[in-house]
């Protein structure tokens, strides 16, 4: 495992001024490079050098939370689209990766879509979290959301010469398991794939993670590689989750996993504690959770390689 | 040992013993609230056995929301927030499978007898 801190410390503390941010992905050569928010906002040199932008991630909003861990969720959404907002150049793309809500609740959907169009970001897209699905038909989303998907929840589309894939994992637990992808979407993928050179730069984006980060917490998908079989013949993968309220990485060959922050409020490590709720630190402490404790770029494939899983 | 730790014993004999009649007659018949708590992601009792039209009433004591989602459908509830609840009627005997839709490792049974 190499990873290289962009920031100095001077600039790490700067960085945690911007609260929970989000994720910008750059096209460099081919291959996409997570950066975090915060570090392209404040140094607009070292992110113009990765490439063009191409699309931020947002993740886990949860608009409607109001517990201890964050009172004002609102806020630290508000203080994440400001630093998107300040980047130096404008990705066209949004990349929401679920959890919108966090009760699935009319209400709270109005005012997140209210929020997030102030984002200047001219394409948004979707996949829903478990809280954004709660309502017996899951029609709060899929009325808000589910165009794109033909109420589905999956559905494609290209950008930039990248294929981006949107999966949905949240609609089929079994008891006691893990999130599913089914067989009809795995199907849909293949049929959806087949035909398209492995040049092609991939980008595949759920709510939940696509391989097993903790399994006693339902964090991973029990058919993820079913999808991984599929998507491995490409050159370049970037597979994208949200879920866990922290940053895990890992490379495994041409595939890089990612997963977000949240812009709302932390979750523990895996293993520590009862479950995965949320995470109660001080005020002080709570902008660095939610955005910027661990700033990294990470470079493929020649320079720097990820080997192995990173908690922060 | 004060006299109210000295009383203590017999005042809780004294009220199991007038608490009996009751307890009985409601093993019986169908009891009105049986109540199941979600707390620190797992539901508490993970089983419990009642009579035919008993009525069970879900809460959830933890920061983060739960559902109460029949395996069969048969009943589901909204998210529930903290300190929030959901009630179902059992009339018909069986053995009925539940789970938390947003953490679905929390997993209950009610047996109906």
């Amino acid at each position: 495992m190499s990873q290289q801190p962009l920031t100095s410390r001077r600039g790490a503390l700067k960085c945690l001024a911007f609260g929970g941010a989000g994720t910008l992905f750059a096209l460099a050569g081919g291959v996409f490079t997570p950066i975090d928010l915060a570090v392209a906002a404040s140094d607009r040199t070292g992110a113009a050098a990765l490439g063009k932008p191409l699309f931020v991630q947002i993740s886990d909003t949860h608009i409607g939370f109001n517990k201890e861990a964050n009172p004002d969720v609102v806020a630290t959404l508000n203080r994440s689209i400001d630093v998107v907002n300040a980047l130096p150049e404008q990705p066209a793309l949004l990349i929401h990766t679920g959890d919108i809500t966090h009760l699935s609740k009319p209400a709270e959907f109005d005012l997140a879509q209210q929020l997030l169009s102030r984002l200047r970001a001219t394409e948004m897209h979707t996949t829903p979290g478990e809280h954004d699905t709660t309502d017996p038909s899951v029609s709060e989303y899929f009325n808000r959301f589910g165009k794109a998907s033909g109420n589905k929840g999956y559905y494609s589309f290209d950008h930039g010469g990248v294929h981006f894939v949107a999966l949905i994992n949240v609609l089929q637990f079994k008891p006691g398991g893990l999130g599913t992808l089914g067989t009809e979407q795995l199907a849909w993928l293949a049929s959806d794939l087949k035909g398209r050179t492995s040049s092609t730069p991939i980008v595949v984006f759920a709510h939940m993670p696509l391989w097993s980060v903790y399994e006693p917490w339902g964090w991973g998908t029990g058919d993820a590689p079913q999808l991984m079989e599929q998507l491995r013949r490409f050159g370049s993968v970037t597979v994208l989750n949200g879920h866990i309220h922290q940053i895990v990485q890992k490379v495994e060959g041409n595939v890089t996993f990612h997963t977000a922050r949240s812009t709302a409020y932390p979750q523990p490590v895996a293993g520590e504690g009862a479950g995965p709720g949320p995470l109660k630190v001080s005020a002080e402490q709570l902008p660095g959770m939610l955005g910027v404790t661990r700033v990294s770029v990470v470079k493929h494939p020649s320079s720097l390689r990820l080997d192995d899983t990173t908690i922060a | 040992m004060t006299l109210r730790q000295l009383l203590l014993p017999y005042l809780s004999a004294l009220l199991l013993a007038a608490l009996g009649p009751c307890l009985s007659r409601a093993n019986s018949g169908p009891q009105e609230d049986t109540i199941v708590m979600a707390k620190d992601f797992m539901f508490a009792p993970t089983s419990i056995t009642i009579a035919a039209g008993s009525t069970v009433t879900w809460t959830n004591s933890d920061d983060e929301p739960h559902t109460v989602v029949s395996e069969s459908g048969l009943f589901r509830s909204a998210a529930l927030d903290t300190n929030e609840r959901f009630s179902f009627r059992f009339a018909q005997p069986g053995t009925y499978r539940y789970t938390c839709s947003i953490h679905p490792r929390m997993v209950g049974t009610i047996i109906v007898r």
